[in-house]
């Protein structure tokens, strides 16, 4: 075995990148160094391997040198294995022949303050590389089918979108979202910027087109439980939370909530107001259909009520209801979880939750909603009275080491946007905007804020508050340092609006748990790549959906949405995937049949068999994900992981502990 | 005049976090120690205390097994069985005198910063142990 066989022909290619190789260490030594290796029958560098004529060089060494094992040495496997893979397919061989040495992430970018080291250890990284390419043996995959059928989780703007698009598409989607009603945070605007159109008009139409699609399956109230299966196939539980009304005889009238004695916190109205216990989440909620609160309803907390249940005129109460669980058979799965505002009670100094008069934009929305606990009525929430003065407070939160270090994305133009706001509703009222940096990068926005910084008593304070003081009569005290006047400013003020930072949304952290998603070190979700794959994850059949990914506005989030349907559409219309090419696999007359292996696979892909009188290993290929658990724990090495064999690792690492 | 010793490190890393930990230290011109060289295997789960020892008989001074944080397992469970087989393989290399000379540790895809940080201040560690091989 291995590089004596005459029959390994191996050749290397160096890639320059550019500069980002070769600006550090000279590729043709690395080249000249692997000419002298065993098994190798030629050595290039060449200054763009994956372009057209760099792909062309290793196709034509194959075809009419007999090439047949290739060794790049180039980025990152994660980077072009598939592209150079593709190259070995169109000449004829097996793609799985393929060695992919990295020595641009690893070599030379990370060691360019020693360019001299740098080249010895990509040269030592290539000779493990060749080693290994001498033991690769040929792989094949089989095709497997895929669902045609996909699973959006969240219906915020960006689910709706993604739902909407792939429904379009011809695809059957079932739409997850665990409050009562889509809509997300978009539904809670009043307006949105720069165009100021009315969100709800906007939006609505296509919370009813959801809904009315005959390829879209809603659940909301409901959350995914567990998720199985793999990338095509996936096996997903969702549980539906009991609402303790039958939704299939409610007609949203309303009644119950008139009557109902029980209260709570009106979480769509961001607490400004009591909702009761049995609520229709908001007037355009879709579907429009009422929920029994648990923990506020004086039957299910004490025992005695049941007013809804004497008054609804369809019988639809049910206090018996438990969770009902679903199993959805989906290709893919789009995570369109969006975000939560920041606790803005850790930001101490500026009081909100023990001012009254403290609020957060959020909040501002809902009193600017004409479906708010207002009617639109701007006012302070100590005396219902309308504001002369108000400070709106950028960066709360955000860009700020102590609680969020990144840009919400959002604030600046938000800010801009409540101004208008108060500006509107009380001509007379002064507003003043704090701000870090003004950010106003999208399209319109510039116009938008020019728009806003021409009305008149509207003033930019170039510092963020210091803190904020009540007086005895609900005022609160401002006090800032203005970095454009260089003067310290104290501003009484009626109202404090905060534009609050951004994070993950609460439960994000269990979910990415159940799909597997890695995360940013702020808690996001992690794109496969920053620039170019923007909304897969590492897991094929997985696809991240606006603010989820990192903060958007609303056209941004919805193009990524859009985007993120493409991908899944992309995906499921294929029709089939690639099995797992590196599965386990048994040596017969190794195996003793201890079954040590069998308790190792998380995917029960292994059972002990009889063979000719012995027990022995079984892998069933179809399970088998390629980890190679099995292949770590097995005491004879009976057990291995195709293209990660024992007889294919040990020479590697004899190889790198060996060095040049 | 002695040079200073540059300990030779072979770090086993899984595919999907701790590779993509060492890519993006490296995408992010985060520079780090060059003593360390990477084999890629798709779980950590996948090793065998015999590639560990492999890697100290053939001449490495050290070696570090990476893998995902406890419950991102691409594969569900691996790294608790890596850990397992870890904790085993520590006891003895204890026994032979190299228990500093094996470490385990999780790194998430973004974590390149802290990858880089941990082969610097690790690449120290060894250094002061001094070689495995008799300076040879």
């Amino acid at each position: 075995m291995g590089v004596s066989g005459s029959d390994i022909r191996i050749g290397v290619y160096v890639c320059h990148c550019g500069k980002n190789i070769a600006g550090v260490i000279d590729p043709a030594k690395v080249a000249e160094s692997a000419s002298k290796l065993p098994g190798v029958v030629v050595a290039r560098d060449y200054p763009y391997m994956c372009s057209e004529p760099g792909q062309a060089l290793i196709e034509k060494d194959i075809k009419e040198l007999g090439v047949n094992r290739v060794v790049v040495a180039a980025c990152s496997p994660r980077m072009h294995e598939p592209t150079f893979q593709a190259v070995l397919a169109r000449a004829g061989l097996n793609p799985y022949l393929l060695e992919m040495v990295n020595i641009r992430e690893h070599v030379t970018w990370a060691h360019s303050d020693n360019p001299e080291a740098a080249e010895k250890k990509a040269m030592e990284l290539v000779k493990a590389g060749v080693e290994r390419a001498a033991r690769l043996e040929p792989l094949e995959t089989e095709k497997i089918g895929v669902v045609k059928s996909a699973l959006v989780i969240g219906g915020g703007i960006a689910g709706i979108r993604a739902a909407l698009d792939l429904a379009n598409a011809g695809f059957k989607v079932y739409l997850v979202e665990r409050e009562p009603s889509i809509g997300g945070k978009m539904a809670k605007l009043d307006k949105t910027f720069p165009t100021l159109d009315c969100s709800q008009c906007i939006l609505t139409p296509l919370m009813v087109d959801v809904a009315n699609h005959p390829n879209i399956t809603l659940y909301t109230y409901s959350e995914v439980e567990s998720v199985e299966g793999s990338p095509g196939n996936f096996l997903v539980k969702v549980e539906l939370k009991p609402t303790y009304v039958d939704w299939s005889k409610c007609v949203g009238c309303g009644i119950c909530m008139e009557k109902c004695p029980g209260r709570a916190p009106d979480e769509f109205d961001e607490g400004l107001r009591q909702r009761k216990a049995i609520y229709i989440q908001f007037p355009q909620a879709v579907p429009r259909k009422a929920v029994i609160d648990p923990n506020a309803c004086l039957y299910l907390t004490k025992g005695v009520c049941r007013v809804c249940e004497k008054v609804c005129p369809a019988g639809a109460i049910d206090f018996e209801q438990k969770p009902r669980y679903v199993e959805l058979k989906v290709g893919a799965i789009v995570v369109a979880v969006g975000f939560d505002l920041y606790d803005a009670r850790k930001l101490y100094e500026y009081g909100y939750g023990k001012y009254k008069n403290v609020i957060t934009g959020l909040q501002l929305e809902r009193l600017s909603s004409a479906g708010g606990p207002t009617g639109g009525k701007i006012v302070r929430p100590s005396d219902g009275k309308p504001p002369k003065t108000v400070v709106i407070v950028l960066c709360a939160g955000s860009r700020d080491k102590a609680h969020l270090e990144y840009c919400c994305r959002i604030g600046c133009m938000a800010g801009l946007k409540h101004a208008y706001y108060i500006k509107t509703s009380i001509p007379d009222a002064k507003v003043f905007i704090c701000y870090t940096d003004l950010r106003a990068f999208g399209k319109g926005y510039e116009e938008f804020y020019s728009r806003i910084r021409s009305m008149e008593d509207v003033y930019f304070i170039r510092g963020r508050p210091m803190e904020v003081f009540e007086l005895p009569d609900g005022t609160l005290q401002v006090d800032v340092y203005d970095q454009n006047s260089n003067r310290m400013l104290r501003i009484e003020a009626d109202l404090v609006v905060l534009e609050v930072g951004v994070a993950p949304p609460k439960g994000f952290e269990e979910l990415r748990k159940k799909l597997k998603i890695s995360i940013s070190p702020e808690g996001w979700g992690l794109e496969l790549h920053p620039k170019l794959k923007p909304v897969e994850t590492p897991t094929d059949g997985i696809y991240l959906a606006g603010f989820v990914q990192g903060p958007k506005d609303i056209p941004d989030a919805v193009a990524h949405a859009g985007a993120a349907a493409a991908a899944a559409a992309a995906f499921m219309a294929k029709g089939y995937i690639e099995s797992e090419p590196y599965v386990a696999e048994v040596n017969e007359d190794l195996c003793s049949g201890c079954g040590i292996c069998v308790a190792m696979c998380p995917y029960d892909a292994i059972t002990i068999v009889e063979k000719e009188g012995r027990r022995v290993a079984k892998v069933d290929l179809a399970k088998c994900k390629g980890c190679g658990a099995c292949a770590g724990a097995c005491p004879s090495g009976a057990m291995q992981q195709r293209h990660f064999k024992d007889s294919q690792l040990r020479p590697v690492v004899t190889a790198l502990a060996r060095g040049i | 005049m002695d040079s200073q010793f540059e300990p030779r490190i072979v770090v086993f890393t899984c595919n999907w976090c701790s590779y993509a930990a060492v890519d993006l230290a490296g995408t992010s011109r985060t520079t780090y120690p060059h003593n360390v060289r990477i084999v890629r295997v798709m779980c950590s789960s996948r090793l065998t205390p015999e590639l560990v020892l492999k890697a100290l008989a053939e001449g490495a001074d050290a070696v570090l097994i990476t893998g995902c944080h406890p419950g991102d397992c691409h594969y569900i469970s691996g790294n608790y069985k890596t850990l397992r087989r870890y904790l085993l393989l520590k006891k003895m290399l204890e026994q032979l005198g190299l228990g500093d000379r094996v470490r385990l540790a999780w790194f998430s895809a973004a974590e390149g910063e802290r990858f880089a940080q941990f082969i610097r201040e690790f690449v120290e560690e060894v250094r002061k142990l001094g070689p495995l091989h008799g300076g040879g």
